[in-house]
């Protein structure tokens, strides 16, 4: 296994402020699916940033390959690692194939347009995906989960070694949830390194390996799902009781945790 | 869920990309480039002074390519077309197509359609600089130098003030723009309230009113230079405002260098506009009427926005300005015109997209 990215003494705060987090030491290894679980305002969004390179850690550093992620130039990063935000409208009606082209921008020089060719790869993923009828249709004018799946598209055009996927499944209805968990878990099968940071720790049984829980002080467990997902952990980062429940229908096994209410 | 047959397809049996993304058919890109062509040649022989279409063509073919032409022409003739009429179309061309070039690029870059080029201060600063030029009694240079300048200062002191943390936020521009445009307008002002009333403030007044009347071929050969390069400037960086508007933050994890961009869009823009304003004033709402014209026509992907604004751009100020000099018997400043006309159009395409800028 080597290690894609780790993150080392990690510390964040904005401007002379209180750290945000401190001491964060992350290891993820080639195919991993990292969930980033965490209640909100905890810096798990924070963290995402600063593996993704927007923000710049106070101590410590990210090691990409490596290398440490501030010494990568800006296209250079764009193909090492793709990031999925948060689905959005855009100003602007492009359609979704032109969406999905501008992950081509890594590829190209500073003066040059996708040609032919990265118009079929565009194109190509889409059908990968199964979201090659949304192709003509404009980017403001489909549904949320179908916008959060064409941004899953644009990010593979990129041609990424991993991923970075930001609460994907937020404000997506039921059958939009599934759809881009299922896309996630595709992904992930086929070899690609995934991170995600998600509200729902349920969705780590389905498709992590890997789990990172973070509260207000700090990280509180991390490691592989069987070990970390327990009652226990999930209390400790969420500071409400939770239940973990094992369930089957017919052949299906799954679990999943629930708050106790009472 | 609907399956890849269902893709439009070619005769051959490829995929047809081109109705899956905004390409205009091809009669679409001659129209507006025919348009463009016979307005330029109309504009010409049209004016108070009557020169037959027959002869323009003559004396162009006399004058600009020394072709061997029997003289059938006044000299008053000539001189009309070769030193008022033809330096008068070149600008409006180069203007109209700048303006409008640059009002899309912002737009897209400031994820906005209602800027327009003016935004970051440049006509403020353009204007006062002209002021104080006309008041120290230049020459007029020596205006157009100043005028260009204080455009070029005005920016670069709204770019400083956005400036923060190695980042440019749009909505810091913006507000900075404001900021500079306020300052800079009080000045202007300030001007005007110590000039002499009785020749300076007048002057001053129709200058910045707008005008492609005193425009002379010497003006061309010093303002087309600048106009032309960050017009190629535009159209080379022209698709990475696609991937720009989608936000900074995406735009780079996608790779772009947003602040280069930036920066090279920032510059491209105020040098068309305060060279606009140096040798023509404060010409309003083209690079916010067209852009939009523009979308409807050929759709959002800047990668054929940008070259039809180009082109309908020019068209549209050569038009108005062949307004401006045949509806009344003394001309009508061109900034009052391309307003009065604008801001109607503008409205209506409101209403007609319903605010869906599609």
């Amino acid at each position: 296994m080597t290690v894609k990215l780790s993150v080392q003494n990690a510390s964040f705060g904005y401007g002379s402020n209180e750290n945000v987090w401190e001491n964060i030491n992350i290891d993820i290894n080639d195919g991993d699916c990292l969930c980033l679980l965490g209640p909100n305002g905890c810096g798990k969004t924070t963290l995402f940033n600063c593996i993704n390179n927007t923000f710049e850690l106070k101590t410590g550093r990210i090691m990409l390959n490596g290398k440490d992620i501030r010494d990568f130039g800006v296209s250079e990063l764009a193909k090492t690692i793709g990031v999925v935000y948060q689905e959005h409208s855009a100003p602007f009606p492009y359609t979704s194939l032109e969406v999905v082209r501008m992950g081509r921008t890594p590829h190209l020089g500073m003066f040059s347009t996708p040609d032919k060719k990265d118009t079929e790869h565009a194109y190509s993923i889409m059908e990968e995906l199964g979201i090659a009828h949304l192709a003509g249709k404009r980017y403001t004018q489909i549904s949320g989960g179908e916008r959060q799946l064409v941004l899953i598209a644009r990010t593979l055009c990129q041609e990424p070694e991993m991923i970075l996927f930001d609460e994907p499944t937020s404000h997506l209805d039921f059958k939009n949830q599934a759809m881009v968990l299922q896309t996630v878990k595709k992904l992930s099968a086929k070899g690609m390194t995934i991170v995600m940071t998600s509200h729902f720790p349920n969705h780590v049984w389905k498709i992590a390996n890997k789990v990172a829980m973070l509260n207000y002080n700090g990280m509180v467990a991390q490691g592989a799902v069987e070990d970390v997902m327990t009652e226990e952990n999930l209390t400790k980062t969420y500071g409400v009781e939770v239940k973990i429940y094992d369930a089957e229908s017919g052949n299906h096994r799954t679990k999943f945790c629930d708050p106790n209410l009472d | 869920m609907k399956t890849i047959e269902e893709a439009p397809r070619l005769s051959s049996g490829e995929i047809d990309f081109k109705s899956l993304e905004d390409r205009p058919s091809p009669w679409k890109w001659v129209l507006m480039a025919v348009l463009l062509v016979a307005l330029f040649i109309t504009s010409l022989f049209l004016g108070r002074y009557i020169v037959m279409p027959d002869e323009v063509i003559k004396i162009i073919g006399y004058e600009i390519f020394n072709l061997p032409i029997e003289k059938t022409w006044t000299t008053s003739a000539a001189t009309v077309v070769i030193n008022i009429r033809l330096p008068r179309a070149i600008m409006a061309t180069l203007i109209g197509a700048g303006l409008s070039m640059s009002g899309a690029s912002f737009q897209g870059m400031f994820q906005n359609p209602l800027v327009d080029p003016y935004i970051l201060g440049v006509s403020a600063g353009a204007s006062f600089g002209a002021a104080i030029g006309l008041v120290l009694e230049l020459p007029t240079i020596g205006i157009q130098m100043t005028s260009f300048i204080m455009g070029l200062v005005a920016v670069g002191i709204t770019y400083f003030l956005a400036h923060m943390y190695k980042t440019t936020p749009v909505l810091m521009l913006i507000l900075s723009g404001t900021v500079v445009s306020a300052f800079f307008q009080a000045m202007l002002s300030f001007i005007k309230f110590v000039a002499d009333d009785e020749e300076k403030l007048p002057a001053i007044t129709f200058w910045l009113m707008g005008s492609l009347g005193n425009v002379g071929l010497d003006d061309i050969a010093l303002a087309s230079i600048p106009i032309i390069i960050s017009i190629a400037a535009l159209l080379i960086i022209r698709w990475k405002l696609n991937v720009l508007s989608m936000g900074d933050r995406e735009a780079k994890t996608l790779g772009v260098n947003t602040e280069k961009m930036k920066v090279i869009i920032i510059i491209a823009t105020t040098i068309i506009s305060s060279t606009s304003v140096a040798f023509c004033g404060i010409i309003g709402w083209v690079g916010q009427v067209i852009p939009h014209l523009c979308r409807m026509l050929v759709g959002p992907d800047h990668k054929v926005l940008i070259p039809a604004t180009m082109l309908v751009g020019a068209s549209y100020l050569i038009l108005i300005d062949n307004m401006c000099r045949l509806f009344t018997v003394t001309e009508i400043p061109l900034g009052i015109l391309t307003s009065v006309v604008g801001a109607p159009v503008f409205a209506y395409l409101l209403r007609k997209t319903r605010g869906g800028w599609s």
